[in-house]
Order: structure tokens, then C-alpha cells, then sequence
């Protein structure tokens, strides 16, 4: 990164060992230092101070200028100046016509962006009135069985003009299928449709664990969503590659992004394998990782997972176009660094992790309600969150300047040294074997559960602190009496008399007709499964229909067992 | 944070003399079943006399031991055979043992066998159970719970041992069948061959056998047997089968192999052979066990003894011969 | 482990004191496991025997499994909200099955106000999600210990 000559960095470290010796030997002798090691929260050892002697060796173009491969310093050249982030706020319970009056609000708050939740049953692909779905109704997202719901979803909400985020995996296809028939239902634009779906089943089998099918079905049908929405919705990102749920369960901030960009590789070898081009597809996958605790490891993170991502589309994949290398990532605080003690600190993490993630150049973000650690935020909670972001993004200048930390000794270090770190988990992957059998050999899964396992006991032993718990503790204070969001328990009544009733006004014998040719094609490796289940959503056929025609194909995944 | 909120109304629990359980288990009462399994476990020495009743209502069941190397799939086979054997309405059940911590002496009994809806799962009797210190891919009290869940009625039995290697071979003395799972692996690097497990084989599974690499796994086997010598003789020539759990392709042919192996033990006079072996190892097991036993607990100054032996005052031999109240001169030359 | 101790080597399982055996169960659709799996090693360092059920086991499902496993304790792990229903239809399972000497301790996110709903449906014990190792160890040994043999 320097252009400094031999002789100046020799000179450099010279003066650094000298002053090592006079004015830092000085101090230590009258007051040693708090700790003996000081690391990032993923391990990485930290020095005292860093210099331009840590950044002699990093080269000038791996830096680099934003908008310009290979995309360090952010994803375009004027960043917020141009644009601000997106306030995204998921939101998602009970009927499509609770979560519609949600979005309402949440737009009349400021909110530029929508986002949904769905219920466990529509995650699973089951309907509302299996057996299964007893007790789950609407209860962590909203419920959706069909395209009807969909419609209710979006009532009164201009698609062409707010982008939408679907936070759907396992059924995603079925859930694009209504989404679409339902928008050209409206009369809509499909190609002025702008929006994400998550769709990322690899990270599901081995952290958020939502699944119907084995790992290969899974990854075909994610195949055929890209193929069909690059064409069809060429606006839409039909994946999230997400590593906040890597996070979520334990994973540090290396796992996070090395894990992420092993699936992404495993994604584009399938997609390149049913003949797309690269640059065909590669515009449209987005990106979701935590904006954690450790400020600058964030930061770097943010900036590593640019850098190698950029590479990995060039060089692995010999992508041409520049958005094909560009990571566009959507940013949530870390809910699990949320207390129930004194939670009203809640706000005070979040503000800080939503700064990180401006710092490290997100393009979207949710900040966490002061809340979520224990349910659905309340509209007041909501409210604080989006304020939080409305207050780093207006009042306190750190807008003006892209990537203003771009040169920093420490930042660029860090950023490199991160760097390093996911290469070599990618060559590990590669050495094993490739994303996909990792997966199904419970390999992430193993990784994962070990690093939980490591943060518990910190946490436990009080290592690693959290103010108001097991540090600086209130004796008086008792955990939040907060205000829960009631739960309506007639939630699941309502949807299960709709189902009764679409099913006894449709064509019953056109949606059997069209399960018996969506398994034929199943069967077919070849075949996009996405034309087919337009037709059975324009049909009405339900979600768990149509899951459970393909479970009958493809059977259902038997997780391995890691504890 | 130390907060735990408890019920007002505590559980009793009541002990009920293992005498009574005997009549419950040999009616098929599960709850009871896995009560005395349990006291086996415990090693109470009020539940001997059921044990012993138990032991002789037993020995009709074929009982079938699983090995291999971790991650091979044996819980994912069990499962698919539990099911082939259910649908033939046999009652099957299952001893699955994994490894305690030698640290804290605990044990995460990991893949429990994955049953389907509750009226299957009620048909097939799984029990997880930790070596507690015991050598050999067993616990001490595996063939007392296949005693109990024979008594019972269960056939047949599968007990899927700790997958380790040559520590494992207990399975041999302890099973009318022995069947090694060996996963796909990279041609010659067979699990089951570097583990030394080839020779205890009656029958050899080769898992996974969708993957591109199963064939080559087995005729890699194929190849290693015809080089090594039988580990007992037997006119019973070891069938080397490909299946996958995943397709469900291959799991019938186990099933008639496995049966066709219990009738040829059978016809073949071999089944008293096995069975006199298994007698032998149980018998002598047990011995050890109570001479342990009434060592642990009726010695008095090992402490010392071990003190002199590190003082090099004495030596181990001395010392264990003076701890078992012999002296140097009575020890047989 | 290298603590010398006056016991012949493989003498573990000599005693009469029987391992406190617990399933740690997921009940529902609820796909969090990873607060499951980190209290299925704290009870396994700490000495007792752990059965995980894996995930997406219904009630009935959890019960047949806690039977033949002779568990003393089914530590329910939920984060789905949908606590108060689930540990209903456990804790009534467990009762017609004259079962329910079998402890019940729930875990994950619970508020506050659904833990009379909880232990009215025969939960003895709720763990917040702060609690630290030792208190969750001690709480069961303590139930245990209370219960007494069975």
C-alpha cells in the first residue's frame, strides 16, 4: 500500500523498536497493560499499534477505489453520496392482512424498503391445516397457502415502485411463482419488479435448518430460480447468500464470509453447469451478513468479503462484467448480542453495529428492535430502530466520505489478514471436496457447533463481556417487563377455512393434472421447474401441494447428527 | 442471571422392585423394559435376580451386530432395516452404543435412530447407551439389555457399536451376525481394512452406493478378502452388498442376507458354536467385573502401595501381588 | 483423568449411582438448535448421559423416545413462540402415559408471562436464556436428586 522504498520501512521499523524501547517500555513499567492478548472476537491477535510497516506489503491495487474492482473500498465509486442504504425492516405475522397494515406503517415511519417474514409452515412448505404446522400459524411470519394470500400480502402497495425483500427458503420457488403470477394478476411490469428472495438452502442445512428435500433437489431447485428469474424479472435477485444465519449459530466472522463464498462457488458451478453465463447471473446474487459486536473486525470483514468475492468471480470464474464481481450486501445487528437485562442497552448495541456496517459500506440494512431478543418488535420498538439508522444516516456526517476508513495502518491490515483467513477455509473446502458434500457430510454443521460451543463458554466464564449481565451488573435491575406482540390465535382458524374454501372452488381435477406433470418433470434433471409452478399457482394449488407432490419424488433430507 | 423459576409441585419418583418388572417386560411393557435396562445399567445388585430370571426367558432372538468406522451410516441402515423388519411385522429393536467422556464421564449418545410417526416408532424399541469406561465397542451392560428385549419378544436385535476400529471386535463374541459398513472411500483407503475390521465380517455393506465411488469401494473389499485369511472358519462365504439408504435400493437383499445367514447358523449346527462363544465371553466379562469390584471395594492401602511404587520402595509387581494378598514366593513362576 | 485415584482402571461403572439421563429435545417446527446442542454438551461435561432428538419431533414422537430411553429429564429447547401450545400436549402426553415422573425442564425464549401457562402444563423447570452452565447443571441434579429413584 505504501510506496515507501526498503530502506524507509527498514528506517520505520527501526524507529518503531526504538520507540518500543524508550516511551512504550517506560509506560509498561509504571502500568502493564489490562491484558496479556488482545484478539478480534474471531481470533485474529491484535498489536498495540499498527504502522506503515503492516501495510508495506499489501498491493496498491487490492485497495483500490470504490466502484473498481476489485471493490475493497466499496461496492460503487460514490457510494451514499449518490445513494443512501436502504432501511429494510423485516416484518411478517399472522394473516397477510396484519403484516399488509404493518408495511403501511412502516412505510408512513420512512422505511424504503420492504421486508417479509413467513411462518414456520410456509418456510417448510407445509399449508396452514397439516398436522405439522399445529401451534405455528402465523406465529414468527406471516402465513401464506396460496396465491390469494399473496395478493392480501400486497394490497394497496405499489410493486414497480418498493422493492421487496422475501426472507423464504426452502418453498422460495413456490413463493416467486405466486409473487409473480400475483403482480401480473395486477397487471405489473415483471421487469420493473425489484426485490430479493433469500433462497439460500445450503446455509439452511447447516444453520438455520429449515428444509423439505435432500441437499442436491434443494440446490437444483434454487438452479432453476435463477435461471428463470435472470430472464423472466431481471430485476428481482432470486438468492440472498446469507451469512447472518451462519453467525447466528455460532459461526465467527472468518466462518461467516468463507462459508458464504463456499456456497456461492458450489451456486455458480451448478447454474454455469446448466449453461449460463457468469455474467448472466452473477449481477443479480446478493448478499446478507451480521453487522456484529467487534467494530472493526466488522468493518473488515465488510471490506474482506468485497475483495475475495471479487476475485472469486474473476479469477475462478473469469467473470467480464463489473457487477458481476460487485458484493451488494443487506446488513442486520446481531440479535443475539441483544440482553434481556436492562434492555433498553439494546438500543445502544444496535446503534453502534448499524455505524460498523455503514463504516464497512452496506447497501441495505435492518437494525434490530430493542426487543427482539425475546419476540416480534413492538411498532414503538420498530420505530426506535429505524430512527437509529435515520440518525447515522442524517445528523452525524459519516456519509460524505466513501469508505473513511480506506488507508487506516490497522483497517487495511485487519482487512488483509481476514482476507487470508478465507482462503484458506475456501482451499480447505475445496480440498475436502467441494460445499455441497461438506453439507451433506455434516462438515459446516461440525464447525459451527464447535465455535457455539467455544462462545458459550466464554460467555460463561465471563471472558467475554456483556454490560448489564455478567459485567457492571444492576443488582436492582429485574429483565424486561416488555410488551409483548400478542400472538392471534385466530390466526390459524382463518387460514384453514380459506383453504377450505379455494379448495372447493377451483378446478380440483387441472391442479392434479398439473402436480402429476410437475413430478414427471422433477424426474427430469434437466427440466426448470418454474414454468410448471406458475401454472399450478395460477391454478390455485397450495403451497403444500406443491411441496409435497415433489416430496413424493425426491423424499425427505434425514439430517446428519451433530451435536 | 441466576434466575430459574420452579414448579411448585416437585416430582416424586417411586422405586419399584425389579421382581415386579419381570412379569411387565415379558408381556412387552416398554416403559418397564426400559426401566430394567436401566437398572442393568446402574448395576444395582437388586436387580440381579430379575436379570437372571430374564436371561433364561431369553435366546430366541437373532441378534446382529453393526460396525464400522463413524460417519459410515450405520444409524441411517438401522433405521431402513428397522423399518423392512416392521413392515414384516417383527418387533426389532436396537442397542446403540457410543462413547462416554473419559473426562467427565457424560456421553451426547449422538444418532439416535431416526423414527418416523409414533406408531412406528412404538413398533421398533431403540435404546442409546454409553460405554461408561467399558473397552471393547460395548458397555458392560449391552447383552443384559439384549437379554431383557429378547425376553421381551424382540428379534431382531441390532446392537450398533461404537465405531473405533480393532477395540471394536467385541461385537464378534457377542453377535449370531456381524455386519461391517464400510462408506465409499477413495479406492484404497478402506476404512474397514486400515481399522483391521475385514475379518469379523458375515456380511459386508457397502454404504452410499448412489456415489460414483461405492463400486470401487467394493471391489477393493472383494480384493482384501481374497488376501486375508477367514477369521473363523465357517461354510459360510461372505456376500459383499451395495446399498443406499437414500434410494432405498439394496436394503431387501440385506434383509434376506441377513436372514439367510441366521438360517444357515441354524442348519449348519453353528448357531451352538456362536452361542457357546458368546457364553464364554459373558461369563468371563462378568467374572472380571465382580473381581474388580470386590477389589475396588474391599482394598485398603492402595495409596500406600502406589506411593511405594513411585518412591521405587517397591515395584508393581510386589505391589499388586501384596494387594492381592499373595506374596512373591506363593506367585507362580 | 490423570488424577490418580484409588480405583482399578475400567472401574467407572463399579458404583451404584446411576447416570442422570436427559433428552434434549426439538419440539415443532422451530429449527434453532443451536442453544440445544451447546446445553447437550454442558450436561455431557458435566457427567450426565445426553440423547439429542434432532429436530422437527412432535410431541408424541419425543414422548415414545424419552420412554425407551428411561430419561430422568426432557430439556425442551424452543425459540418458535409456539412454547405454550407444544409443552401442552407434552406434558398431557406424558401424564396418560404415567410418565410424568419424567422432569420437564424448557428452555429458549420464554417470556415471562407464559411460564404459569408452562408450568401448569407439568414444566418443573424454565431456563432463561442468560442462565449460566452451573446453574443449569445444579437445577437438575437438584430435581433429581429431589425426585428420587425410580
Amino acid at each position: 500500500m505504501t510506496d515507501y522504498s526498503p530502506e524507509t520501512t527498514e528506517k520505520l521499523r527501526a524507529s518503531l523498536a526504538e520507540w518500543e524501547q524508550d516511551e512504550l517500555a517506560a509506560t509498561l513499567n509504571i502500568r502493564p497493560e489490562e491484558k496479556t492478548d488482545y484478539r478480534t472476537e474471531c481470533g485474529i491477535p491484535l498489536k498495540r499499534i499498527y504502522t506503515a510497516a503492516d501495510v508495506a506489503d499489501i498491493p496498491l491495487e487490492d485497495i483500490g477505489f470504490p466502484g473498481k474492482f476489485p471493490f475493497t473500498r466499496g461496492p460503487y465509486p460514490t457510494m451514499y453520496r449518490g445513494r443512501p442504504w436502504t432501511i429494510r425492516q423485516v416484518a411478517g405475522f399472522g394473516n397477510p392482512e396484519s403484516t399488509n397494515q404493518r408495511y403501511k406503517y412502516m412505510i408512513e415511519t420512512g422505511q424504503t424498503g420492504l421486508s417479509t417474514d413467513f411462518d414456520l409452515p410456509t418456510l417448510l412448505g407445509l399449508d396452514s391445516d397439516d398436522p405439522m404446522a399445529f401451534g405455528e400459524v402465523g406465529r414468527v411470519g406471516v402465513s401464506i397457502d396460496s396465491i390469494d394470500d399473496v395478493d392480501r400480502l400486497f394490497d394497496g402497495i405499489d410493486l414497480e415502485k418498493i422493492s421487496v425483500s422475501l426472507t423464504i427458503n426452502p418453498s422460495a420457488w413456490v413463493i416467486y411463482a405466486m409473487f409473480v403470477a400475483s403482480a401480473e394478476r395486477r397487471g405489473n411490469d415483471l421487469t420493473k419488479l425489484t426485490g430479493t428472495l433469500q433462497a439460500d438452502p445450503l446455509k439452511e442445512y447447516v444453520a438455520q435448518k429449515e428444509w423439505i428435500y435432500p441437499v442436491r433437489p434443494a440446490v437444483r431447485l434454487l438452479r432453476d430460480l435463477i435461471i428463470y428469474s435472470t430472464k423472466t424479472t431481471p430485476k428481482i435477485n432470486p438468492i440472498s447468500l446469507s451469512g447472518y444465519h451462519l453467525s447466528d449459530v455460532g459461526g465467527n466472522a472468518i466462518q461467516e464470509i468463507a462459508f458464504t463464498m463456499a456456497f456461492t462457488i458450489a451456486y455458480c458451478e451448478e447454474v454455469i453447469a446448466a449453461g449460463m453465463d457468469i455474467d448472466d447471473f452473477a449481477p443479480r446474487l446478493s448478499f446478507f451478513f451480521i453487522s456484529h459486536q467487534d467494530f472493526f473486525e466488522q468493518i473488515c470483514k465488510f471490506r474482506a468479503a468485497r475483495r475475495v468475492y471479487a476475485k472469486i468471480m474473476a479469477e475462478r470464474f473469469s467473470a467480464k462484467k463489473a457487477e458481476s464481481m460487485r458484493l451488494r450486501v443487506h446488513v442486520q445487528t446481531a440479535a443475539m448480542s441483544l440482553t434481556k437485562m436492562e434492555h433498553k442497552n439494546n438500543l445502544m448495541r444496535t446503534a453502534f453495529q448499524a455505524l460498523g456496517a455503514v463504516l464497512g459500506g452496506c447497501q441495505s440494512m435492518h437494525t434490530n428492535g430493542l426487543d427482539e431478543a425475546f419476540a416480534i418488535p413492538t411498532e414503538e420498538a420498530m420505530k426506535l430502530a429505524i430512527r437509529t439508522q435515520q440518525i447515522i444516516r442524517d445528523e452525524i456526517n459519516v456519509t460524505s466520505v466513501v469508505d473513511p476508513l480506506g488507508g487506516s495502518y490497522f483497517v487495511e491490515s485487519l482487512t488483509s489478514e481476514m482476507e487470508r483467513e478465507i482462503w484458506k477455509v475456501l482451499d480447505e473446502v475445496d480440498r475436502l471436496g467441494g460445499a455441497v458434500k461438506l453439507v451433506e457430510d455434516g462438515w459446516f454443521q461440525q464447525k459451527l457447533a464447535d465455535s457455539a460451543y467455544q462462545t458459550f463458554k466464554l460467555i460463561d466464564r465471563g471472558e467475554k463481556i456483556s454490560v448489564g449481565v455478567n459485567r457492571h451488573v444492576d443488582a436492582n435491575s429485574a429483565p424486561a417487563a416488555v410488551e409483548i406482540h400478542p400472538y392471534d390465535e385466530n390466526c390459524t382458524t382463518l387460514q384453514v377455512s380459506r383453504l377450505k374454501e379455494l379448495r372447493e372452488n377451483r378446478d380440483n381435477s387441472l391442479v392434479n393434472d398439473l402436480l402429476s406433470d410437475l413430478k414427471q418433470q422433477a424426474r427430469t434433471e434437466q427440466t426448470n421447474l418454474l414454468p410448471k409452478t406458475i401454472e399450478l399457482v395460477k391454478a390455485r394449488a397450495t403451497l403444500g401441494e406443491i411441496c409435497s407432490a415433489l416430496r413424493e419424488v425426491w423424499e425427505a433430507y434425514d439430517e446428519p447428527n451433530i451435536v | 442471571m441466576t434466575l430459574v423459576t420452579r414448579s411448585a409441585t416437585p416430582k416424586r419418583g417411586i422405586y419399584r422392585p425389579s421382581a415386579d418388572l419381570v412379569p411387565k417386560v415379558l408381556a412387552g411393557s416398554r416403559p418397564d423394559i426400559a426401566r430394567m435396562i436401566s437398572r442393568a445399567e446402574a448395576g444395582y445388585d437388586e436387580a440381579s435376580d430379575a436379570l437372571a430370571a430374564l436371561y433364561r426367558h431369553a435366546g430366541r432372538a437373532h441378534v446382529i451386530g453393526v460396525t464400522g468406522v463413524p460417519g459410515g451410516g450405520k444409524s441411517s441402515l438401522i433405521s431402513a432395516l428397522i423399518r423392512a423388519y416392521s413392515g414384516d411385522s417383527h418387533k426389532v429393536a436396537v442397542v446403540a452404543v457410543d462413547p462416554s467422556s473419559p473426562y467427565s464421564g457424560g456421553a451426547i449418545l449422538g444418532d439416535r435412530i431416526r423414527m418416523g410417526d409414533s406408531a412406528e416408532a412404538q413398533q421398533a424399541f431403540v435404546r442409546s447407551m454409553a460405554t461408561r469406561g467399558y473397552l471393547g465397542g460395548l458397555a458392560r451392560a449391552t447383552l443384559q439389555a439384549v437379554d431383557v428385549l429378547d425376553a421381551a419378544g424382540y428379534s431382531p436385535i441390532f446392537i450398533e457399536t461404537v465405531g473405533v476400529g480393532q477395540d471394536e471386535v467385541e461385537v464378534v463374541t457377542a453377535a449370531h451376525t456381524v455386519v461391517v459398513l464400510s462408506p465409499p472411500g477413495l479406492g484404497d483407503d478402506i476404512q474397514a481394512i486400515k481399522a483391521g475390521v475385514t475379518e469379523i465380517a458375515d456380511i459386508h455393506v457397502v454404504s452410499k452406493g448412489d456415489k460414483p465411488d461405492a463400486a470401487a469401494t467394493a471391489s477393493a473389499l472383494r480384493g482384501m478378502m481374497s488376501l486375508t485369511p477367514l477369521g473363523r472358519p465357517s461354510e459360510w462365504e461372505t456376500p459383499i452388498l451395495t446399498l443406499s439408504v437414500a434410494t432405498g435400493d439394496g436394503i431387501l437383499d440385506l434383509k434376506q442376507c441377513l436372514d439367510s445367514h441366521h438360517a444357515h447358523l441354524v442348519t449348519s449346527g453353528e448357531l451352538a458354536l456362536r452361542q457357546r462363544s458368546i457364553s464364554r465371553t459373558r461369563v468371563l466379562a462378568t467374572l472380571n467385573h465382580l473381581l474388580r469390584r470386590e477389589f475396588d471395594e474391599n482394598t485398603t492401602n492402595l495409596a500406600a502401595h502406589l506411593q511405594a511404587v513411585a518412591d521405587r520402595s517397591s515395584d508393581p509387581m510386589t505391589a499388586a501381588l501384596a494387594l492381592l494378598g499373595l506374596n512373591r514366593m506363593e506367585a507362580k513362576p | 483423568m490423570t488424577v490418580e485415584r484409588d480405583r482399578m482402571p475400567g472401574s467407572e461403572n463399579l458404583s451404584n449411582t446411576p447416570r442422570i439421563r436427559v433428552l434434549v429435545a426439538k419440539l415443532g417446527l422451530d429449527g434453532h438448535d443451536r442453544g440445544a446442542k451447546v446445553v447437550a454438551r454442558i450436561l455431557r461435561d458435566a457427567g450426565m448421559e445426553v440423547i439429542y432428538s434432532g429436530l422437527y419431533k412432535t410431541p408424541a414422537q419425543i414422548l415414545e423416545a424419552a420412554i425407551q430411553e428411561d430419561v430422568d429429564v426432557i430439556g425442551v429447547s424452543l425459540l418458535s413462540g409456539s412454547h405454550v401450545p407444544l409443552f401442552a400436549a407434552l406434558g398431557s402426553l406424558l401424564r396418560d402415559q404415567q410418565a410424568d415422573h419424567i422432569l420437564l425442564v424448557a428452555g429458549g425464549v420464554i417470556p415471562e408471562q407464559d411460564y404459569d401457562a408452562l408450568m401448569n402444563s407439568g414444566v418443573d423447570v424454565i431456563v432463561p436464556q442468560e442462565a449460566r452452565s452451573d446453574v443449569i447443571v445444579s437445577a437438575i441434579r437438584d430435581l433429581v436428586d429431589a425426585r428420587g429413584r425410580i
